[in-house]
């Protein structure tokens, strides 16, 4: 299926993948050591847990150039840290309502559960997602010249701190 | 010797940072004591002329307010930019983009066409329309080019300071103006605001709990509000969690939520995103579908979460409605 859409459409898609250390990545590895093959258009990046996942990294990732982005978290109930995925289905779930409302289609961002045993179901995933963003195109985002407000230096206010509330998340 | 000069402009704005900087009182003598306003088009009649023929560098400081959104807003920071040494991007929409800047949810021509057409209370059965310039027997007369997308001030020339609020709270500006006064501004870029969150602020802090967990969603017409709890806990969307403090919780006292005028904490890039987080995460429920219903009772994510900030965002507009037809 692959071939027919990649002769008739030549757009190869940048896809950055959030995988959790404990599950999905290790299924990413198992497939790997499985010598299965895959789309070769997602980038891994392993973090220790998909409660971990900060929506800011979505969008930094679709700004600086990816036409999609895969979020691989442990399947409910089996997080390593008990909770990690039900947050980040949360976040996932009120970031897609606004990425729906400024036009970032659907199939751009996506969440899957994977346990460490499903290399098969890392190829089936990766493979889909890649057709699915070809589909949909480039991603290019406007994007202005401007400085990275928030790394600002805050030395004049020593006392800068955050708050408890930033940290209940 | 004679004194420093600083300047005042106004781009996208609503005229309450104007308002602000008239809110000093008494102590707008001070300003007027140890510098001399050069420029300051809602008070004092000097013109576009007057600051070109300034030399390079010679205004010290530019307090400039609003978001950035037409050809002559532009051309002014550009000119103001050239005349100062330092320029603070003054309020919300000078700093991110502000109420203004939610104008990148839709484009230039569907602006028009709403303001020059289609709103019930419009009248205009010669479908006129602003144009950039028209021929008339004294000449050519022109008009500013109104952009399809809203840049925050950063985004349209460099930006030597932020005073973040809408307006500025009055203490902020005050601090801000001393600093200058003694030449103690801290290092460029920085945001001239203590870089805590509100909620260490608040005057309910006490009453939120270590753990805040939500099964709804409130806005503040549908419910009596509770005058002495944390809002976040009775439901209310209270931004302080993830806000920069010093406005001295005046929508808390007013018994509303915050909602966010005064940016983040330096710690977090995308105010949205970071409040989205925080506020998500709240939930209390780890099935699928009650967290979707729960959630959905937020009524409108963008701009809820973006609405001082979605210029300044890393998604920086809508793509639905993005057509390329208005860029300068
Ligand atoms: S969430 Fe709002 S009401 Fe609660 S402590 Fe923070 S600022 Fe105050």
């Amino acid at each position: 299926m692959s071939d027919i859409n990649k002769s008739s459409n030549p757009f190869n898609p940048r896809i950055v993948a959030f995988f959790c250390n404990w599950c999905t990545y290790t299924a990413a590895d198992l497939a790997g050591t499985a010598r299965m093959t895959y789309a070769p258009n997602v980038r891994v990046v392993r973090i220790m847990c998909s409660g971990r996942l900060d929506p800011q990294f979505i969008l930094k990732a679709l700004r600086d150039g990816a036409d999609g982005v895969l979020i691989g978290g442990c399947h409910p109930g089996d997080c390593h840290y008990q909770e990690g995925n039900y947050k980040a289905l949360r976040r996932f779930t009120l970031l897609k309502r606004l990425l729906e409302s400024i036009g970032i289609e659907e199939g751009r961002v996506r969440l899957e559960w994977i346990a460490a045993s499903e290399g098969d179901k890392v190829q089936r995933v990766i493979n889909e997602m890649t057709e699915t963003v070809r589909r949909l195109g480039p991603l290019n985002l406007e994007i202005p010249d401007a400085p990275l407000k928030g790394s600002v230096i805050t030395e004049h206010y020593p006392e800068a701190a955050v708050s408890q509330g930033a940290s209940n998340e | 010797m004679s004194k420093p000069k600083i300047a005042f402009y106004w781009c996208a704005s609503c005229g309450g940072c104007e308002e602000a900087v008239v809110d000093l009182n008494e102590d707008i003598l001070d300003v007027v004591a140890a510098f001399d306003i050069v420029f300051w088009p809602v008070a004092l009649d000097f013109k576009r002329d007057d600051v070109e023929a300034m030399t390079d560098k010679s205004i010290a400081v530019s307090f400039i307010n609003g978001a950035v959104r037409n050809s002559e807003q532009s051309e002014m920071v550009e000119l103001l930019r050239s005349k100062s040494q330092t320029v603070v991007a003054f309020g919300s929409c000078a700093h991110l983009g502000g109420i203004p800047g939610l104008a990148n949810i839709s484009n230039r021509a569907e602006i028009l066409e709403e303001v020059y057409s289609k709103s019930p209370a419009v009248i205009n059965e010669n479908g006129t329309a602003p144009r950039e310039e028209i021929e008339v027997p004294e000449g050519k007369l022109e008009l500013p080019f109104l952009w399809n997308t809203v840049k925050t001030l950063d985004q349209a020339i460099d930006v030597d300071y932020y005073l973040p609020g809408c307006p500025p709270p009055v203490d902020i500006i005050k601090n801000a103006v001393g600093a200058i006064m003694k030449g103690e501004l801290p290092p460029k870029g920085t945001v001239l605001a203590p870089d805590i969150a509100l909620c260490e602020d608040c005057p309910r802090k006490d009453t939120k709990p270590e753990k805040i967990l939500l099964k709804e969603y409130k806005r503040p017409h549908e419910m009596a509000v509770d005058p002495t709890q944390c809002l976040l806990t009775q439901g209310l969307l209270c931004l302080g969690i993830v806000t920069r403090k010093g406005c001295g919780s005046a929508c808390i006292n007013g018994n509303m939520p915050c909602t966010g005028c005064m940016g983040p904490v330096s710690q977090a890039r995308d105010y949205g995103a970071k409040a989205i987080s925080s506020i998500a995460s709240l939930v209390d429920s780890n099935d699928e579908k009650e967290i979707n219903e729960i959630l959905e009772e937020i009524i409108d994510p963008l701009g809820t979460f973006y609405r001082y900030s979605l210029p300044a965002s890393l998604i920086h507009r809508s793509y639905q409605k993005s057509s390329r037809q208005g860029e300068k």
